[in-house]
């Protein structure tokens, strides 16, 4: 549906942004342009909304050649996220979201509605759409920057380092958002970033440009399986590479049993289960195998004191990973997040399974030493 | 005992005078007003003018800054030989001057909004005019109320002036005052609505300017872009 063909950017008659770089990208797709600073990844990628009119090359929305297009009508049908934010301090929240509506002249119901839904969608308070950015946090505020660009229900999304400006745990929340978001939606979305990581985590396919040229054009898998030249390989780095051994695999292949008990257990009982087990964590669920939290050694420990019940003092905000994810993409947040233990559910919230740091080491030790001659096991 | 007399002395000219005082009063103002709200209209629109096309700048500046430092008494003189008497010379006079603090606060506030917000307004479809609109005039109407302000209050000065070529200002009354034997009463009594006007404007004008400045929370203080005088 987006057709890029001999693409070509040049500056000041010599200096090549971009050089002739051609790809198709289909309805629906999650594109990342990635690449060192300098490579031309931002230059294309505003191409494509004539903030940057190439030089030469064609770019086509549905088979309609963008440079015939009024670039003020084309910018209001494709959406645009940068890293900065931009929201306007001096508009509400609503105002911000429903700005390319208002310039496209909807009613104001229709706005209404439109605003409300949108931020029902990144899980922020309605009464939110009264305030004023400056009020909300940097990740809150990318979130509406995110629905802003959705607002007049535009089929494509750019977005230029969306996330670069928030910190870790902001940045992994919201790369789940979006990716589910893009999901949920069917739009096809295209982002630039410098992160691999990032990159691997949300891309349906990778465009790893470099000087200009587009190198790699591919699935995360087939990159890591197959990089093109030496380049590739360099960029993605020898970690990621080692790492990707176990990519192939799913959470199912690496998890253990886990110990769980019902939640209408007393905690007594709970106790003599752990120390029988010599566990310090253990999952509580429901009758049916349903999830609901986790106990840890010291609550019990105060619990029992107090003489309360399990159900009161279990902790019900735990994170979870579902048993068909990627192994590596669960490693990466469970390293990121520093978590020592990690239930595996399934659909349904149904315990499944356990991975805990120390199977983590077991995988990573297998993946780098995993054909080693048996000396090691000794050891 | 000195004190106490001019005190009495003063209310009593203000209570004789008061009708006579108060045509000089907003004849003074007035003229302010005129010279300042001409200005604005070249000035602001002159000034978004070079904040877009900015090979202009320099020149335009350069050219309000050379106005601003001929003395206004000269300026007075200058322009009476070809305009002549009167109040008209005054209120071109306070333009000349008030463009300076319009013109450059009009720039400096529409190149101070943030580009990236002005970069994401642009590729979310605004045209160059709603860019402007939505934007740029309403993220910088703060700063722009700080040059009027200045503006305004460079004006009643110079529209004191304007009592030596004629046109009814309320340094009329100091001028009698210095020209009198003994003529303290009438030099404090032009003197003190001078001063008054001038803090008043201020005062009100900065209220407004921190109330519109929407980066700023009403606790801190705003930033003078720039102050002349």
């Amino acid at each position: 549906m987006l057709s890029i063909k001999n693409l070509t950017k040049i500056y000041g008659g010599k200096n090549k942004a971009v050089d002739d770089i051609s790809l198709d990208i289909e309805q629906g797709e999650f594109i990342a342009f990635i690449g060192t600073s300098g490579s031309g990844k931002t230059t294309a990628l505003r191409m494509i909304n004539r903030m940057i009119e190439p030089t030469s090359g064609s770019i086509e929305i549905d088979g309609k050649d963008v440079m015939q297009m009024n670039p003020v009508e084309l910018r209001r049908s494709i959406g645009y996220v940068i890293q900065q934010i931009g929201l306007l301090p001096h508009l509400t929240i609503k105002e911000n979201i429903v700005l390319v509506p208002k310039l496209l002249k909807w009613s104001e119901e229709r706005k209404d509605k439109k605003a409300r839904e949108l931020i029902n969608l990144v899980d922020l308070p309605e009464s939110y759409l009264d305030r004023y950015p400056n009020e909300l946090s940097g990740g809150q505020q990318q979130r509406i920057g995110v629905i802003r660009a959705l607002a007049a229900e535009q089929d494509i999304i750019l977005m230029d380092e969306p996330f670069g400006a928030l910190d870790p745990i902001t940045r992994d929340t919201l790369q789940d958002l979006v990716k589910v978001l893009q999901k949920k939606l069917g739009k096809t979305f295209i982002f630039v970033t410098h992160d691999m990581d990032e990159a691997i985590k949300l891309a349906d396919r990778i465009a790893i440009l470099s000087n200009g040229q587009l190198i790699q054009f591919d699935t995360p898998d087939e990159i890591l399986r197959n990089p093109a030249n030496q380049f590739v390989r360099d960029f993605i780095g020898e970690n990621r590479l080692i790492q990707d051994r176990p990519n192939m695999r799913t959470v199912e292949d690496a998890m253990i049993k886990p110990i769980s008990v019902t939640a209408d257990k007393s905690l007594s009982e709970v106790i003599s289960i752990m120390r029988e087990r010599r566990v310090d964590t253990i999952f509580v669920t429901r009758n049916d195998g349903t999830l609901l939290g986790y106990l840890d050694i010291e609550d019990i420990n105060e619990g029992y004191r107090k003489g309360k019940d399990l159900v009161d003092i279990m902790h019900r905000d735990l994170f979870k990973i579902q048993i068909h994810d990627k192994l590596q993409d669960s490693v990466r947040t469970i390293l990121k997040r520093n978590l020592r233990n990690i239930p595996v559910v399934d659909e349904n919230n149904i315990l499944l399974g356990l991975i805990t740091r120390s199977n983590l080491v077991d995988i990573v030790y297998d993946s780098i030493w995993g054909e080693t001659p048996a000396g090691v096991d000794e050891a | 005992m000195i004190l106490g007399s001019l005190l009495s002395d003063l209310s009593a000219y203000y209570s004789d005078n008061f009708g006579y005082l108060m045509r000089l009063f907003f004849d003074h103002l007035l003229m302010s007003i005129y010279g300042v709200l001409f200005a604005a209209i070249v000035g602001i629109p002159l000034g978004i003018l070079i904040a877009r096309y900015g090979k202009l700048s320099g020149t335009v500046i350069t050219l309000a800054n050379i106005i601003q430092t001929v003395p206004a008494l000269a300026m007075l003189a200058i322009l009476m030989l070809g305009m002549g008497l009167g109040q008209n010379t005054v209120i071109f006079t306070v333009f000349l001057y008030a463009l300076l603090p319009i013109l450059k606060n009009t720039y400096s506030g529409i190149k101070s909004v943030d580009p990236n917000i002005t970069d994401a307004g642009k590729a979310m479809g605004m045209t160059r005019n709603q860019v402007l609109r939505m934007i740029e005039l309403p993220l910088s109407l703060s700063v722009i109320i700080g040059g009027l302000r200045i503006a305004l209050v460079v004006a009643i000065g110079v529209v004191a002036i304007g009592s030596f070529i004629g046109a009814p200002t309320l340094s009329d009354i100091i001028i009698r005052g210095t020209n009198a034997t003994d003529g303290t009463v009438f030099i404090i009594a032009g003197a003190l609505p001078i001063a008054l006007i001038a803090v008043i404007i201020d005062i009100a004008l900065r209220i407004i300017e921190r109330k519109l400045d929407p980066t700023v929370s009403d606790n801190d203080a705003p930033e003078d872009v720039q102050s002349v005088n």
